[in-house]
Order: C-alpha cells, then structure tokens, then sequence
C-alpha cells in the first residue's frame, strides 16, 4: 500500500501541475525570477572575488636595496621574508635586471637613455617586491624590515627606502574597501535571497489559498493528512524544476552576451566563462534551491488548511 | 449509532447555535432534520463530521466520543461516513472518475477495486456516460448524483445529507431522494437536512424538527410542519 500510495501521490501531483496550467505558470514565473537572484549572486560574487583578488595582487611592498648591497645578504633578507607567514612572495630584482627594465621602460625616451649611458656605474639598486597575503598585512612586513633582522650580516643597513610609506594611505583605503566591499556583498545577497524566498513562497501560498475548499473536501473524505499533502508538494517541486531549467537556459544566452563586457570591466573574469567551467556546480546550487524552495513552501502553505 | 448527549454551541458573540441538544440516530434510520435556516441543523451536522467542536456536551459514533478521537482515527471515522451537500463539493479539478476513485484511496483500496466499482457506482446513479467528465461540464443534478456516488462507494455506515436538493430542480430532486431512499433500503443510514416540504412529506419517514437551536419536534414518521 505504501508504494501505492507514493505512485498515486506522484501522478496526483503531476495531473495537478498541469490541469492548473495558468497557477502553475504564474509560479514558475516567479521563482525563476527568485533562482534568476540567486543565481546572479554566485556570478557577482565570482566576479567581486576575482576583482578583489586581481587589486590585492596589485598591491606590493617594494624594498630598495642600498647599491652596496651584497647579493648574499640580499638573498638572505628574501629567505627570510618568505617564511614570514604574512609573506605571499618575494620577488628578487637585481641591480642589472632593474637597469634591462628600465631601459626598456624609456626606450623611446633618448635624452634619459643618453643620461643613463653618461654614467660609469649602473645607479639602480637591486629591488624586492614582496607581495603579502592580505592588504592588511603590510605593516607587519614594513616593521619587520624596519628593524634589526633586516640588516646585513655585518650589521650594517642594506635598504635604502622602503616605498611603504608613500603608499600606506593607499593601502589602508584599499584594504577598508575590499573589507566593506565583502561586507556589503554578503549583506546584500542574503537581504536579496530572502526577499525572493518570501516572495515565491507568499506565491505558492496564494495558489494553495486558491485550494482550500478542495483541502476541506479531501479531509471530509477521511484522506490523510499525508496523502493531501503529497500532491501539493510534488507540484511544488515540479515549480521548482522547472523554473531552474528556465533560469539556467536564460543565463546562458545573458553571460554570453555580458561575457566581453565584463572581462573589460572586472579585469579578466568572462562570466560566460565562468559559467560554462562552473556549469555543474551551478546546476545542483540552482535546481536544489528550486527543489527545496518548492517543496518547503508547498508544506507549510498546506500546513494551515489541514488544521481542521 | 449516533447520539448527541446535551450538546451546545456556543459561538464568541455570545449567539447560540445549538443548545442542550440530545437525539439518537439509530442503524438503518432515514431521519430528516427539518428547520429554518440558523435553525441549526448544520451545526449539527458537522459537529458528527469533527467540523466543529461542541462547547459542551458529547457527541457519539457508536462507542467512540467523536471529538476526543485522534487524528488517524478521525481519518478512518470519516471513512465510514458518506457527505453530500448542498454546493456538492467536488474537486474540481478531477474528472467524475476521479472525484469518486479519490475517496477510495484515501479509504485505501486497491487499484484493482477503483477499477472495477468506480464506473459500477456511477452507473448505479445514472452517470455512466459522464465518467471523464470534470464538475464544470456537468449540470448541478449530474454534480450531486456524482457526489452521492462518491458518498456511497466507500460503502459507509452513514450518510450524512446537508440540504442535497437545495440547488436542484423538482426533477432532479425527486431523483436524488429516490436514491437516497434506495441506499436506505440497502442499510445505510442516512440523516438528511432539507427545507423541501415536498421531500419531506413524500418521504414519510422519521422527522426531528429544529428551532434556535432546540430539537422542538421529533415525530416518527412526520410531515413538514413549520
């Protein structure tokens, strides 16, 4: 019998689904619009961490190195930086690499070119550019090479300037924006999520509104609570399979279309990209959402009918 | 069968559906209940169908207090009892064969039994040819046969009639009493309310007649008398 009932509570389901076209219709409606907010979420979320992570790289420490500098201690100094657990990398310029730049920086720019050839000795110091793991972390990098351990094994000072001070400014703003930035993404996807979560299951409570008289007369009918239910809620997830099919056939054609756009924009993540990558992932994110939000709303929605 | 020991409605503002009401049905009776409209009489009818509760009193369905049952008892309580009514209620969105064959599934039948005495049944109340018929198509005297035929199909020990002839035509009246007569005659119980003197004298069977909420006659084989 329980097989049975499961058989007929999954047909019940499906012949309610479709005898009530234009309800069912108007629910996946909207909760394609409410998967559509979702699923734009987890692009701009993709898309705001890629452009976090491309201004974080962007960010650097670069330590001039005294021209009298040994390449030992140079070396040393790096070693060191690199196992400090702020440190993301090190990047060792050398005083003949830093000149090669440089030429090639200015090489339509003559009168500094003839300037540089005038001198005898290459007046570039070596550089490192140290990268750290959160813009935050700067000025722990900043004060160790400020103190003792960062001099030469003689004692002596081997940096000539660190650039952190000039953008340290630029660095706190950056790390408060990128914090706010996350904050305000994370505020603002659940602020959105539960609005279209109320949104449809107001919905799909107006459309079982619409069935309380039948509700009464299948409990008049001594059908059990269960056995009422059942259809209601496989309608439901019908809702919501098909609403996610909808949404994840119209995000294709969109990201396509915004792909170009915001890989200008974003620096380097192509949306359509990231969607067809991501594509499986997405999918069970999107058809779940469906699944349980039509089938949690349906339940309650019924809930109150069957009180009697 | 069933017995109502002093039972009172009372609703919040104080107005009185029912009072100190206490009457037996019992197996095999055709009892018409008789009255004006507020009389009561459908008060009481659906304090046997656990509709409403009484404010006091006691309601019994053979050995059970009807509204001390739980939930899965109800369910089955109901089982038993057949209801029609006036505004006939059927699922509107299920064809006639699925309206009745709902009925049977909720009592827990075979598919095999669906089957085989869900087109018997409506051939018994004359609808056979209107089997995949949803509600909207059918007039109102083919909706209350296919609601009789959900009533009866369960074979229930009941058969609890709210004013079925309210919305029908004298044709389609006399018809549906005529099968409410026949499934009496088979043994089944059947408390029916009505306004129609016409039925009422035709029937002469059992009449309890209700003003405000009082039982005021009950007469054993009764005319309309109001």
């Amino acid at each position: 019998m329980f097989f049975t009932n499961i058989k007929r509570v999954i047909k019940a389901g499906f012949i309610s689904f479709w005898r009530n076209g234009f309800v069912s219709l108007s629910s996946i409606l909207i909760m394609t619009v409410t998967l559509s907010v979702i699923g734009s979420v987890l692009f701009l979320l993709a898309t705001l961490d890629a452009s976090l992570r491309d201004l974080k790289s962007k960010v650097d420490v670069n330590v001039y190195l005294s021209t009298s500098a040994l390449e030992a201690d140079i070396l040393a100094l790096q070693k060191s930086l690199k196992i400090m657990p702020e440190v993301k990398s090190v990047e060792y310029v050398t005083r003949e690499q830093a000149l090669v730049n440089f030429k090639k920086r200015h090489e339509n720019d003559a009168p500094t070119l003839d300037a540089l050839a005038e001198l005898s000795e290459n007046p570039l110091s070596a550089v490192l550019n140290i990268v750290a793991k959160e813009p935050g972390q700067y000025e722990t990098v900043a004060n160790f090479l400020r103190s003792d351990n960062a001099l030469s094994a003689d004692k002596q000072a081997i940096i000539s300037k660190i650039n952190y001070d000039d953008n340290k400014t630029a660095i706190t703003v950056l790390s408060k924006i990128i914090n706010s930035a996350k904050k305000f993404g994370l505020a603002a996807t659940v602020a959105l999520i539960i609005i279209s979560i109320i949104i449809t299951f107001n919905t799909i409570r107006l459309v079982i509104y619409t069935s309380r008289d039948e509700i009464s007369v299948m409990k008049l009918v001594g059908a059990s609570n269960k056995y009422i239910r059942g259809p209601f809620v496989i309608s439901g997830i019908l809702y919501g399979l098909v609403a996610s099919a909808l949404t994840l056939g119209t995000f294709y054609p969109l990201t396509y279309y915004l792909g170009t756009s915001t890989a200008n924009f974003f620096n380097g993540i192509n949306v359509f990209h990231y969607y067809v990558v991501n594509f499986a992932q997405i999918f069970v994110i999107i058809i779940g959402c469906g699944i349980v939000l039509g089938s949690v709303s349906s339940y309650l929605a019924v809930r109150r009918y069957l009180r009697m | 069968m069933i017995f109502f020991d002093n039972v009172s409605k009372i609703y919040s503002d104080d107005f009185v559906a029912l009072s100190d009401v206490t009457f037996t049905v019992k197996p095999k009776e055709f009892v018409s209940i008789v009255g004006h409209s507020g009389a009561g009489k459908t008060t009481l009818l659906k304090m046997i169908l656990a509709e409403e509760k009484p404010t006091s009193g006691k309601i019994f369905f053979e050995a059970f207090d009807i509204h001390s049952l739980k939930k899965r008892q109800m369910n089955q309580l109901r089982r038993r009892i057949g209801t029609i009514f006036q505004d006939f209620r059927l699922l509107p969105n299920k064809t006639s064969y699925e309206n009745i064959a709902f009925a049977m599934e909720a009592a827990g039948r075979t598919d095999e039994e669906i089957e085989s005495d869900v087109p018997h049944v409506l051939d018994l109340v004359g609808l056979g040819k209107k089997i995949w018929s949803f509600p909207h198509e059918l007039s109102g005297g083919e909706k209350q046969r296919v609601a009789i035929a959900r009533a009866i199909v369960n074979q229930p020990d009941i058969i609890i009639a709210d004013e079925p002839t309210g919305n029908l035509d004298p044709v389609n009246t006399y018809d549906v009493i005529q099968i409410l007569k026949k499934i009496n005659d088979l043994g089944t119980t059947i408390v029916l309310t009505t306004h129609n003197k016409g039925v009422i004298d035709s029937l002469g069977k059992r009449v309890v007649t209700m003003e405000n909420g009082k039982i005021v006659r009950d007469d054993k084989s009764g005319k309309y008398s109001l």
